[in-house]
This record gives C-alpha cells, sequence and structure tokens, in this order.
C-alpha cells in the first residue's frame, strides 16, 4: 500500500439512532485491510466518540479516515457551536449533555478523554460559534 | 485456564437472544450502563453486563469488540435492536438475576 487510502464520511446530525455508521464502516475497511485488532479497536472507539460528540452538539459533520503505510489520522470537522473551555471538556466527568442524551447512556464526560486514551495523539481546533476540527493520529 | 465459550453460558441459565459469533472466548467481564464509559474501560473479549437496550449498545459493543452482551434483570430487548444484533455480529445473551449475581456466576465460570 503506497498511495494513502481515504475515506470520508458525512455525519447526519439528526439521526440519533444510527450514530456509528461512520466508525463501522470504517472497522470493516480497516479489517479487509489486515490490521491487528487492537489498532482497529484503537481507531474505530476513537472515531465513534467523536461522531457522537458531532451529533449530541453540532448537529453532524464530517469524518475523514487516512490510512498510510506508517499511521491512521482521523480527522471530525463539524461547524457547531465549538468548546468555549477545552480544558474543562477534557475532564474525564464533564459533559454538557441533556438528560435525553444521558437516558440513552451518553454524555458521561468521557468521550473526548475516550478518544485521547485511545490515540497517539490528539488536536483539537476549536473557535466558538465557528466550530470544531478534531486530528487524531494512531501509530502503525 | 480452559476457555469459556460464550455458547457455553447457555448450558448455564443464559438464553440467546443474538449469537452469530458462540465460537467467541470470553476473557474477562466488565459491567456498566454508561456507554462511553464502558468504551473507555472494557477490554476486548470481555462478557459486557449492562441493563442498557438501546440501539446505541449494539455499536459499542461491536466497536469495544467485546465477546458477548449480557442483559441482566431478565430486561427486554426491542426486536429491531436484535435484528441490528445479528446483522453487526454482536452475541446477545441474556439473564434473569440481577447484575450482582450475574457476574457472581461469570466469576465461578471463568476461574
Amino acid at each position: 500500500m503506497s498511495e494513502p487510502l481515504i475515506f470520508h464520511f458525512d455525519v447526519d446530525g439528526e439521526n440519533f439512532t444510527s450514530a456509528g455508521q461512520a466508525s463501522t464502516q470504517v472497522k470493516k475497511n480497516l479489517r479487509q485491510l489486515g490490521l491487528s485488532p487492537d489498532i482497529i479497536r484503537r481507531v474505530s472507539i476513537a472515531m465513534y466518540e467523536g461522531e457522537i460528540n458531532m451529533v449530541i452538539h453540532a448537529n453532524g459533520g464530517t469524518a475523514d479516515v487516512i490510512v498510510t503505510e506508517d499511521y491512521i489520522e482521523i480527522i471530525l470537522a463539524d461547524k457547531g457551536p465549538g468548546i468555549p473551555n477545552v480544558e474543562q471538556a477534557m475532564q474525564e466527568g464533564f459533559s454538557t449533555a441533556t438528560d435525553s442524551i444521558r437516558s440513552l447512556g451518553f454524555g458521561a464526560g468521557m468521550g473526548l478523554p475516550n478518544m485521547k486514551r485511545y490515540t497517539d495523539t490528539m488536536e483539537i481546533d476549536t473557535m466558538v460559534g465557528v466550530g470544531t476540527t478534531i486530528t487524531m493520529y494512531v501509530y502503525l | 485456564m480452559i476457555a469459556l465459550l460464550v455458547k457455553e453460558l447457555l448450558s448455564h441459565g443464559f438464553e440467546a437472544v443474538s449469537l452469530p459469533d458462540g465460537e467467541r472466548e470470553i476473557d474477562g467481564v466488565y459491567i456498566g450502563d454508561l456507554l462511553s464509559w464502558v468504551m473507555g474501560r472494557a477490554q476486548m473479549d470481555n462478557a459486557w453486563i449492562t441493563i442498557m437496550t438501546n440501539v446505541n449498545v449494539i455499536a459499542v459493543a461491536s466497536l469495544a469488540d467485546t465477546s458477548c452482551v449480557i442483559l441482566a434483570e431478565g430486561v427486554e430487548m426491542p426486536e429491531d435492536i436484535v435484528q441490528t444484533a445479528l446483522e453487526k455480529e454482536v452475541n446477545i445473551l441474556r439473564s434473569s438475576k440481577p447484575i450482582y449475581e450475574t457476574a457472581l456466576q461469570l466469576a465461578e465460570l471463568i476461574s
């Protein structure tokens, strides 16, 4: 595999129950590429958390996954409200999700921490009122 | 240690809700209902005990690569979600016991 493989997804912000479609598809694609179960698990969990965040907070967005020989890059971009205090948002247990989201089992305040936990690097580029782009790398 | 397979739970009072891959080995147990918490903490091949039954449970089990979901307290999973579990090849079993007793039983079977 010399040319990077690029997978692009539009994440539907309206449909909470179908959230996870992009990460499930990525999991399938990575499996077909023969990557190790641990790498696949890390990438798909980080991406799922990002997808859920985009559905809960940002009315959807886009997800791009770039697979090279050396790393997997995941770029999640939305035009949502932005994150006013990234440091606070990165704390385990901090959440601004509503009760209805919590009743579905989300809103534990673990989304961003899990994304960081399962990737090698994570960068958050956010501006209130403009949107958020999160770039994560998992090295192979 | 002899590995415990998911399908073997059927002979210990567990009921199959969705069993596309009964040959999977169970390695450890995780308990939780907060989905992000489960994704952050559950290990691959764990049996995951929960009382949550919404469709996101299927996504979490699939992505976190747990060996099976065990619905405790005899909770019912809606039929359309069972269908999704079959499509995504997620094993789901049901125990009529409360979470603690279900975990104790698994501890005995795994050890």
